[in-house]
């Protein structure tokens, strides 16, 4: 059936155009340029064009392996850590910037843009050095300044009063929730640009996600997020923008309200109406 | 029979959870014994072992007075012991006592008997394993680990890589001997020296400054670090890398993530947690080092050796000099020196000492990594 809507010559030939952002007057926090990706010889992303708006939640939907997290990775290039990857034709800017130009420092790349795993990762040390771990790394060592930061990035990750009396306690002794919080508030902590989320609450029970996904939404205020989702309804609450994708190339992106009550492509609608994927 | 205990059931009585008395069965019987036996065996060697050596060992080592331990044996130099009578009386001594004694009673004549080795102790064999151990296992952790850190995180594989790993997994197959054998040409014979002056019968390199004479290292500590260091790199590489690999992905990407260098994310987030695996493995490593005489008998062990490691003129003529050993004495008091109802007191106390230090050395790794690992848990 699927198939058959790919062969729709108007509506899916050409690669769609760029989608209008909800605040069209600000430039775009990353900009996705006809970007080709392989593993391989195997091509993961076939020509993906998009824009992704400053301190809006932008959601990645799609069936696995459809290239979201892929394009997700990218953002930070942590899919330089795998073997025989590469970006083909195409360029990925951010804040204006090719971010796979020679020049470009993954280490600076990295600061500007956070990322919270699937897999809650908090290190085996104490909550306090968790979260002071980044700004360690640039060189902080004025303990009053880490103690401000780490007290303000808890408090930004919704996790300060639950943890301000045993800061110096295992972060492994924090439940699965708590856990995820904690990575949010050590991406925090180094004052990212952008925070990539992948998947962040696929672990998690219902109640730790819903403090998750209301975190999203305080931090849209001071962070542009990117969110890779298997979650519909978690796309649906908590983006702005939602963009689908389907083996390897980008169907649709649209406000995220549109997307699930109009969408503009057959595909789309079937995805989401849960008819495959 | 509802009423009847089980184990007063008639042998002859029918049920439904008969034993059938197959084929299958009375191979699973033979089997079963089989296996049992060879651990038995395992467990009697081991016990015959341990238990002669601490039987007589304990004879050498523990006394019936005060203070219970013959200090002596654990203090003393090897000497001579001296077997003669002398005005109606048995004497036995050692070398130091005799001389005294001699000089005491104006140097009489007397018909002795001397025995090699047999008297005093064996504490520059003590301070010599120890200095052994410690040097060359500091050697193979820096070079182990490092090796490890590379080909686990930093190597992309390949057929270099693979050409590696194949070196170090022949590695772990040489022969002691041979490890022996290729210390003393490589580091006695042919290691370079710094000094101020060429020396000609050697090739030398100038510097400029001075001159790298390339006349070895001689009899040394220095080499036999580096030769006993070389035996057991395999063993320190293969444990370190499975350490590596045992620490979770997710530590490493989230370092990187937060903007870590890759040595950055493996000194704060991977090198901890795997440290105490890699301590577990490497005790396996201490043993060997401790334990083995022939890649010692050429590079680094003497005889008999009076000064002990310190008692030197510059500082770094410690690296330069040769040791005593554990178990090359009790290579060299078994089957060097003519075997006597004396020298068999030598040889167990040795032994028992050997292993007692042994366990000593293991079981403070046992508890570093213990501490190690109750600070790092995941």
């Amino acid at each position: 059936m699927s198939s058959e809507l790919v062969d729709k010559p108007s509506k899916i030939v050409n690669p769609p155009s760029i989608p209008p952002t909800t605040d069209t007057s600000a430039a775009p926090m990353i900009e996705v340029d006809h970007v080709d990706f392989y593993y391989g010889k195997s091509k993961a992303l076939h020509s993906v064009n998009l824009n992704i708006a400053a301190k809006q939640v932008t959601a990645f939907i799609g069936p696995s392996g459809c290239g979201k997290s892929t394009l997700l990775r990218c953002f930070n290039r942590m899919n330089d850590l795998i073997e025989g990857t590469r970006i083909g034709t195409g360029e990925i800017r951010i804040q204006g910037v090719n971010i796979y130009d020679p020049t470009v420092d993954v280490i600076s790349l990295r600061r500007q843009v956070g990322m919270v795993f699937q897999k809650s990762n908090p290190f085996p040390k104490s909550i306090y050095q968790n979260i002071s771990y980044g700004l360690e790394l640039q060189g902080v060592k004025d303990k009053k300044r880490l103690d401000e930061v780490v007290e303000k990035s808890l408090r930004g990750a919704a996790l300060w009063d639950e943890v301000k009396d045993r800061l110096h306690s295992s972060a492994l002794g924090l439940s699965g929730g708590q856990q995820q919080r904690l990575c949010i508030a050590r991406a925090i902590a180094v004052e990212p640009a952008v925070i990539l989320m992948d998947e962040p609450c696929s672990a998690l029970d219902p109640i730790a996600t819903s403090k998750v996904e209301e975190l999203i939404q305080e931090l849209k205020k001071d962070f542009t997020i990117v969110i890779v989702t298997h979650s519909m309804q978690q796309a649906g609450r908590c983006s702005d923008m939602t963009a689908f994708f389907y083996l390897g190339k980008l169907i649709e992106m649209d406000a995220t309200q549109k997307i699930f009550t109009k969408p503009s492509q057959q595909q789309t609608e079937d995805y989401i109406t849960g008819r495959f994927g | 029979m509802p009423t009847q205990n089980v184990s007063n059931m008639d042998a002859t009585a029918q049920h439904i959870f008969m034993r059938p008395a197959t084929a299958a069965m009375r191979s699973e019987r033979v089997a079963f014994n089989v296996f049992r036996v060879a651990t038995y065996a395992v467990l009697l060697a081991a016990s015959i072992i341990f238990g002669v050596i601490f039987i007589k060992g304990a004879d050498t080592i523990f006394q019936r007075e005060f203070p219970f331990i013959n200090v002596p044996f654990l203090v003393e130099s090897p000497e001579t012991l001296h077997v003669f009578d002398h005005e109606g009386q048995h004497h036995e001594m050692g070398d130091r006592e005799f001389r005294k004694y001699m000089a005491a009673h104006e140097n009489p004549t007397i018909a002795e008997e001397t025995y090699v080795y047999s008297a005093g102790g064996i504490f520059p064999c003590i301070v010599g394993t120890l200095f052994l151990v410690v040097g060359s296992m500091t050697i193979a952790l820096f070079v182990g680990i490092s090796a490890a850190v590379f080909l686990n995180e930093y190597s992309r594989g390949g057929r270099v890589v693979e050409l590696l790993r194949l070196a170090i997994l022949n590695l772990a197959g040489v022969p002691s001997i041979v490890f022996g054998l290729f210390g003393f040409g490589l580091f006695v014979l042919f290691a370079p020296v710094f000094a101020s002056a060429p020396d000609a019968s050697h090739l030398y390199i100038p510097l400029g400054f001075g001159y790298l004479n390339f006349s070895g290292w001689g009899v040394s500590l220095i080499s036999g670090w580096f030769t006993l260091a070389f035996m057991v790199l395999p063993v320190v590489i293969t444990a370190s890398e499975e350490s590596l690999k045992a620490v979770p992905k997710g530590f490493r990407e989230g370092s990187l993530a937060l903007g870590a260098t890759q040595w950055e994310a493996i000194r704060t987030n991977v090198l901890p947690y795997a440290l105490p695996g890699i301590l577990t493995s490497s005790i396996l490593g201490i043993a060997r080092v401790a334990g083995e005489t022939a890649p010692i008998m050429f590079t680094a062990a003497y005889v008999v050796r009076d000064r002990l490691p310190w008692q030197v003129e510059h500082l770094l003529d410690v690296l330069f000099q040769g040791v005593m050993a554990l178990p090359y004495h009790i290579y060299v008091v078994s089957s060097k020196i003519p075997q006597n109802m004396y020298t068999e007191r030598v040889q167990f106390g040795t032994a028992f000492v050997f292993l007692g230090l042994v366990l000593a050395i293991a079981l403070s790794s046992v508890i570093l990594r213990n501490k190690l690992r109750a600070r790092y848990r995941w």
